[in-house]
């Protein structure tokens, strides 16, 4: 009896045990999670935690002191550069290793590790993207090249020296919460972080979307409502620069007009796409346009703003640099930044480098295609995928002359035709050493040194502005661009002809740039490069807004201080609503605006074409667009079938500006024909529904109904920031939307003394439990900076240092 | 005074074993120290329950406090879908205290199997 009453005591407590251990009952191991010396109340950081410490690691060389200011910014000071790379790597994984691993398990296609199998989608089409192919050839290039490696080598030693001597206490929060834990380090992760970087930046394409409109529109309706240059763009190399004529000469294929513009089959296949907008702004002024008369650098990439935070601030000090800027966890070097010669900072090209061709198989085994009149044999490559509690999942992807077949009928479920396969051929693909270019920045000294840099960023394509102490400003569209005809890769091409295939790559010294122009700045805002003259293809989609605004701005501007240029960084002025008003006001009929309609107008004639936080006419402006752009397009694009995308915003407008009569404007459902005054009356009148609907929940001012928000990499809720109140807008120098916007906000007076400012919307800590988790977000909605500390050697007594962390060899 | 004695030694040996072992060593400590210092199985539960109960309250506490309870705030919307660092204190200490109260009672029914006398 009493061995029972033992029996089942023991039982119950290793039954309650194993439930609170696993999550087999439970949606979190309660117990593991909640223990105070184990679980998530171990990452609970004292608020006055101290960060000083001094550790020992047997592969270092030298002494490494990190000096750590009140914002936890690191300044890392080391006697041998790669002892450099290793504290970078060591930090990076301190403040934010779950961050670094999951972008790299992403990358990699192996999502479904972590979270089962709702990421299988996903990780398949990661991988017949070719990520982790296009990362192994871009390893090899990096580790071809010694210093590259070594700086490698270094990193990774530093990421894994943290990870080594991490205790079950110790592990970040995620891991508890999720309950995994995290695997070696290696230089193979960096390389698919920079493919992930790739991916987001030099990933998008329309090509599905594209041919679909083609089979639809005339070639002159086509061209009307997606153009190649819309008429207000002004390129970043200024129009009328002189090029000479092209070193290769590009040959279009023969049967180019006949065979490829008529395919009358409808596709149905959407690859997942990077943000449209990840764009940026750069621009640099010189010093005779400056208050203190040395040149100025500006730079704000946006992108999808998460928490924890893409970047990751730091200065690198090495007896040859010292080097300050935003890094990213994942890489060694500083990215975007400034050294004590010269300033760096990056916009996206967006230049088209992904481009699909059809493959036709023998036989369902896609072990042969046909090609140049023959079949050709494909290289299988069978992807294992692991899936969190399942059997693991096998994909096979056939890789072809182009690359791999990404979209096969054993992926994809198309309702139009159901047995045609695509192969991506994408620049990423090839391999690059891109790292070894910020690596160069970071030392470089002059004009000479970032012109040599910058030639090793081959993907993603950047447009690499540059400022140096010398008085040099310059810009360089940068990458890898395959020379393309006329509207190559903007459709389906055929994959079974050769003459298809890119031909060659544009020759480096063909690379419109701009060295110490006459107007005294350089500008980039992801506009088109250059204009018609310059000899090879550009394509087609490319913003035009701030640049537009930008060069206006800068144009006007002289004496400019560093207050001018955090201005210009944060104005909310929206270019492209000042231009459309007047139409607006011109046509729209306001004695059939009903009585709500009419008091939303008035808002709007009195807006002063301001995103401001408080605004309540950018609200009503960007309602009534949004919804009089899907009255003139959507009757019109109801006729593609498949997959479509929506003309542009300046598309529209520019239309309108030159022909108010605008083919596109009657609506094809009606027997009438409709005109402009109609529809935008119309328009009008069921936007101030909507607007009355957002009114009555409280969030007519243009913060409110923007509704900003920074989500952690989970999207959990708790670990979320909301109610971000900030100007801003989708067509503003300030672009600032729902979940996108600037990431990193730089400016830089190369002074004798360089005087620097900058903000990111996170922190320095990638824990929740930590107070400099999300701390810097609050000033950077507000529009403010801190100024950032180019610590020199000498300092380290400086009040300004709050802790310091010693790293020596053994 | 057996009683409170026991509870010290779980609260000590608790914390202790916390530092090299999983989390449920607090069941094996509560298992091991009524088999040496025996109760009956409602005061060893008892004494298991309050000891563990009383380090991991004053332990969550005390680092929640040093921590203006910035991550307790998170945890407790994530867990308990609303926020009250305190009640995520509350159930931390109720784990605790359950696990280290079972591994006492079952060292309560080992030993008293193994004798002819009742215990005190």
């Amino acid at each position: 009896m009493k061995i029972l009453a033992f029996s089942l005591a023991a039982i119950v407590t290793i039954v309650l045990i194993i439930i609170l251990n696993s999550t087999l009952v439970l949606p979190a191991p309660l117990g593991k999670l909640l223990s105070p010396q184990h679980g998530i109340w171990q990452n609970a950081e004292p608020v006055d935690k101290d960060f000083s410490k001094a550790l020992h690691f047997a592969g270092l060389k030298g002494n490494v002191n990190v000096y750590f200011d009140d914002r936890l910014v690191p300044h890392v000071f080391a006697e041998q550069e790669n002892d450099a790379w290793f504290v970078q790597g060591y930090l990076h994984a301190k403040f934010r290793l779950w961050q670094m691993e999951l972008q790299t398990l992403a990358a990699a296609g192996r999502a479904s590790e972590i979270i089962g199998s709702k990421a299988l989608d996903h990780d398949r089409e990661f991988r017949r993207l070719g990520m982790v192919y296009a990362a192994e050839n871009s390893l090899e290039a990096m580790e071809q090249d010694p210093a590259t490696k070594n700086q490698c080598d270094s990193y990774t030693a530093g990421v894994n020296a943290y990870i080594a001597n991490l205790s079950e206490s110790e592990l970040p929060f995620e891991y508890k919460l999720i309950g995994y834990k995290p695997e070696k380090w290696t230089n193979f992760k960096t390389a698919l972080f920079l493919k992930y970087m790739s991916y987001d930046l030099a990933g998008h394409e329309e090509d599905f979307e594209m041919t679909n409109a083609k089979n639809q529109f005339s070639g002159k309706d086509f061209d009307l409502l997606y153009p190649l240059q819309s008429d207000s763009t002004e390129p970043i190399i200024p129009k009328g620069t002189v090029y000479s004529s092209p070193k290769f000469n590009v040959i279009r294929p023969a049967t180019a007009d006949s065979l490829y513009y008529k395919d009358s089959s409808a596709i149905n296949i959407s690859a997942s796409k990077p943000d449209k907008e990840n764009g940026s702004n750069n621009w640099a002024v010189s010093g005779s346009k400056t208050l203190s008369g040395a040149p100025i650098l500006c730079n704000d990439p946006h992108l999808g703003l998460n928490l924890p935070s893409i970047w990751y601030e730091m200065q690198i000090v090495t007896p040859e640099f010292s080097v300050y800027g935003a890094t990213f966890p994942g890489a060694s070097s500083v990215i975007i930044g400034f050294n004590e010669n010269c300033a760096f900072g990056f916009t996206n090209g967006g230049r088209d480098v992904r481009d699909y061709y059809e493959i036709k198989f023998k036989n369902k085994s896609r072990k042969e295609y046909w090609f140049n009149g023959q079949w050709q044999p494909a290289t299988l490559r069978i992807e294992k995928i692991a899936i969190k509690n399942e059997v693991p999942y096998f994909d096979t992807v056939a890789y072809t002359v182009f690359g791999p077949v990404m979209f096969d009928p054993t992926f994809y479920k198309d309702s139009f035709v159901s047995n045609k396969s695509y192969a991506v051929k994408w620049s990423a693909h090839d391999a690059s050493n891109d790292l070894k270019c910020f690596s160069l920045l970071d030392r470089a000294k002059n004009y000479d040194d970032y012109k040599s840099a910058v030639n090793f960023l081959l993907t993603p394509a950047q447009n690499c502005a540059f400022a140096s102490k010398d008085g040099d400003i310059a810009i360089q569209t940068q990458g890898r661009f395959p020379a393309k005809w006329k509207r190559q890769g903007d459709f389906i091409m055929p994959g079974f002809d050769s003459s298809y295939m890119w031909q060659d790559f544009i020759p480096q010294d063909e690379t419109p740039y701009q060295y110490n122009p006459e107007r005294g700045f350089i500008s980039s805002a992801n506009q088109v490069p250059a204009d018609t003259s310059y000899p090879y293809y550009l394509g087609s989609d490319y913003p035009m807004a701030r640049g537009y605004l930008i060069n206006k701005k800068l144009s006007a501007m002289n004496d400019i201080s560093i207050k001018d240029m955090m201005a210009l960084q944060t104005n909310t002025e929206d270019a492209f609503a000042k231009m459309a008003m007047p139409l607006v006001i011109k046509y729209i009929s306001e004695k059939e605006l009903e009585k709500a309609p009419g008091k939303y107008l008035q808002i709007l004639k009195a807006w002063n074409f301001h995103d401001d936080a408080t605004s309540t006419g950018a609200t009503v402006f960007n309602v009534f667009w949004d919804t009089f752009e899907k009255e003139v397009w959507l009757d019109d694009l109801e006729k593609i079938k498949g997959v479509k995308s929506m003309p542009s915003k300046t598309t529209l407008l520019e239309n309108l500006l030159k022909d108010s009569a605008f083919k596109f404007i009657d609506n094809s459902h009606t027997s009438e024909f409709e005109t402009l005054p109609d529809i935008l009356t119309s328009s009008f009148n069921i936007a101030s529904d909507s607007l009355q609907k957002i009114e009555a929940a409280g969030k007519l001012k243009w913060s409110d109904y923007r509704a900003t928000h920074i989500d952690h990499l989970t999207k959990l809720p708790a670990l979320n920031r909301s109610g971000i109140i900030s100007g801003g807008g989708p067509l503003t120098i300030n672009a600032l939307k729902e979940t996108h916007g600037p990431s990193w906000r730089m400016i830089v007076s190369l002074t004798q003394k360089i005087e620097a400012y900058g903000v990111y919307p996170g922190g320095q800590s990638g824990n929740p439990g930590s107070r400099f988790y999300d701390n810097f977000i609050d000033r950077w909605a507000d529009g403010k900076y801190y100024p950032l500390w180019l610590m020199t050697a000498g300092e380290g007594q400086d009040k300004r240092v709050k802790w310091t962390m010693t790293f020596s060899g053994s | 005074m057996k009683f409170f004695a026991v509870i010290v030694i779980i609260i000590v040996l608790g914390f202790a074993g916390c530092l090299i072992l999983p989390w449920w060593s607090i069941a094996l400590v509560g298992f091991i120290t009524i088999l040496l210092i025996p109760l009956t199985p409602l005061r060893s539960f008892s004494a298991g329950f309050i000891a563990i109960f009383i380090l991991w309250f004053l332990s969550s506490l005390w680092i929640s406090s040093n921590n203006n309870h910035i991550l307790a705030q998170k945890v407790s919307l994530i867990i308990l879908k609303m926020n009250s660092p305190f009640l995520l204190i509350f159930i931390t200490a109720i784990i605790g205290g359950l696990i280290a109260g079972l591994g006492a009672l079952s060292g309560s029914f080992l030993w008293t199997a193994f004798q002819k006398n009742k215990v005190e």
